[in-house]
């Protein structure tokens, strides 16, 4: 097995006419990670995903799973890689079982035996002989997941997966991708749902018009939200004094009594021991950040949408 | 062994749509109808091949029946199938799902082309198998006079039907082959359909038009014709071996091109 991270794309670039729907994009899933793909619908997050599975072919730049391009060496590069673009698609007129069936033989594996145990794995084998026409959107979601399952994946690829179910379809997703994540398969997830990604995934990119604008731990992202301090006191007066004073603490302008600090960790520490012995009370000292939607919001422009782009891919 | 499982597949996909019974019960069906209405009437085809005959012995009903049906009947059971068999993929979104496992996709067009050959010769078979039965009811299973106005036994007739079958299976496949082309091109089963009965049609047309003889020996709707050569005494292989290699290139070039285009194609959001 070669060291080769589960995802490597460099330099991926995809255009249709005059639009460039992703634009030269460098991706990095590590073993073992929840990597969230985020951006706004239409940044190109789907059709980058659609590059990376072979289903369309980069107009710049190359896309390698553990190490093998699917342009150079085709389905051999899908092996150990399983997921879904768009969401799943399944034959309407074949039943659930059936369908697994067809993809177990299509992976020409020993797939066949497990169809039972993904069926059971997703909760989905009192319907299993139902066709999949009569499917809700949430049982198609969930067949997806069951197919991907099949290759028995060490990396998986879900796009939106969450997208369309209702609050506890969206809840048991989560929990079935946190409980493949802790079985130890990597997975990158695309999504729009920050939420989503601040609940399941330990690293993070944020794509916005084709480009990524961040790629790294979303610990990391999170501490550069960090705006400071909000500080109030029982003798603001004295505290604000004591504040301008104090080594690595920064004052900034507030427009209620309260006063926002900036500094690290430390020196806020050594500032409440401080006033302590300045005999002067705090009645709240609270740390404030920027949540990971600000942040994106920030980051993105504060886009929502950009259907276009995405129609065109 | 990845074509076998894409092979079988696509036949179990076929079997699970109307379109595919409707497409067989109608070649099924007509043998039926054209002896249950020559039973109620007096008259015949009189002008064409075997036309003469057909109440002589229930061997020529299939081979007038496939006279008929080579106009556009037979074509539009095939572009029924081989008009959808990629288009529907594409239009569900399950291409996408087929493509990301472990088989290439050259294995899964080649699946998907031989399960429509398949499709194809089981309309001709079926049709012709249900002709012998309807005939042999109405009229009997008795010696076939031939174009040369020789009598062949009934069994030797029957062996002269399966092939004609063969022969006749080649331009239905060529019709077959270029649904198949306007399947992965178009997307759209609809258009591709509509487009291989027309691509049919106009074959039939050009042959008939004045100042296409020249041109005439290598369309695709001459080798519907081909069989004539096995009901003569001796038989004639000219237009049975010209058949072979036209269809061979009306078989082989829109299956290339569709290949090229199904392997390169880039799989979005169609």
């Amino acid at each position: 097995m070669s060291d080769a991270p589960p995802v490597a794309a460099r330099g991926l670039v995809k255009r249709y006419g005059e639009i460039t729907a992703v634009d030269h994009v460098d991706l990095t899933v590590e073993r073992g990670d929840v990597f969230g793909y985020l951006g706004p619908n239409g940044a190109g997050k789907t059709t980058s995903l659609r590059m990376l599975l072979g289903l369309i072919r980069p107009t710049e730049g190359t896309a390698e799973l553990f190490g093998r391009d699917p342009l150079q060496v085709g389905a051999r590069a899908l092996d150990g890689v399983a997921g879904f673009v768009e969401g799943p698609r399944f034959y309407p007129y074949l039943s659930g079982r059936k369908n697994l069936r067809l993809l177990a033989d299509y992976d020409l594996g020993a797939a066949r035996t497990r169809v039972e145990e993904v069926l059971e794995t997703v909760e989905l084998r009192d319907r299993a002989r139902d066709r999949v026409g009569g499917y809700s959107h949430g049982m198609r979601q969930r067949l997806g997941i069951a197919a991907s399952l099949l290759r028995s994946p060490r990396l998986l690829l879900l796009d939106e997966p969450t997208t369309g179910l209702d609050p506890a379809g969206m809840r048991d997703m989560r929990q079935l991708v946190r409980q493949l994540a802790d079985e130890g398969i990597t997975i990158l997830l695309s999504s729009h749902l920050l939420n989503e990604v601040e609940e399941l995934c330990n690293r993070v990119a944020i794509i916005r018009k084709g480009s990524i604008i961040y790629e790294g731990r979303l610990g990391d992202l999170l501490a550069t939200a960090s705006t400071g301090y909000r500080l109030r006191a029982t003798d603001p007066e004295r505290a604000r004094t004591l504040c301008l004073g104090h080594s690595g603490v920064e004052v900034l302008p507030a427009s209620n009594g309260d006063l926002r600090l900036r500094g690290d960790e430390d020196a806020i520490a050594a500032l409440t021991v401080a006033l302590g012995q300045a005999q002067i009370g705090l009645t709240a000292l609270v740390p404030e950040t920027q949540s990971l939607e600000e942040l994106f919001l920030g980051m993105t422009g504060g886009e929502s949408a950009d259907a276009d782009r995405e129609a065109a891919a | 062994m990845g074509v076998a499982h894409v092979y079988r597949w696509e036949l179990a996909k076929l079997l699970a749509q109307k379109r595919t019974y409707l497409g067989l019960g109608v070649a099924m069906l007509v043998p039926v109808v054209f002896v249950v209405v020559l039973l109620f009437q007096s008259g015949g085809p009189n002008d064409i091949l075997l036309g003469r005959n057909i109440r002589d012995t229930g061997l020529a009903t299939p081979f007038v029946v496939l006279f008929f049906m080579s106009i556009w009947g037979l074509p539009l059971i095939t572009a029924l199938v081989a008009g959808d068999i990629v288009a529907s993929e594409s239009h569900n979104g399950t291409l996408k799902t087929i493509l990301t496992r472990s088989l290439d996709r050259g294995e899964v067009f080649t699946g998907k082309v031989l399960a429509t050959a398949t499709y194809t010769v089981a309309a001709i078979v079926g049709l012709a198998l249900v002709g012998v039965v309807a005939g042999s009811l109405a009229w009997g299973f008795k010696p076939l006079r031939t174009l040369s106005g020789t009598d062949v036994s009934a069994a030797h007739g029957l062996g002269l039907l399966a092939g004609s079958v063969v022969v006749y299976a080649l331009p239905l496949i060529g019709v077959a082959a270029f649904g198949v082309m306007l399947s992965t091109i178009t997307r759209n089963s609809a258009a591709a359909v509509v487009g291989t009965l027309m691509w049919a049609l106009l074959m039939q047309l050009l042959g008939v038009l004045p100042g296409t003889e020249s041109i005439r020996p290598y369309l695709l709707g001459t080798q519907f014709e081909a069989w004539h050569g096995f009901l003569r005494v001796p038989a004639d292989w000219v237009p049975v071996w010209r058949a072979v290699w036209v269809c061979a290139l009306y078989i082989f070039l829109p299956l290339a091109l569709a290949y090229v285009v199904f392997v390169r194609r880039d799989v979005a959001g169609d």
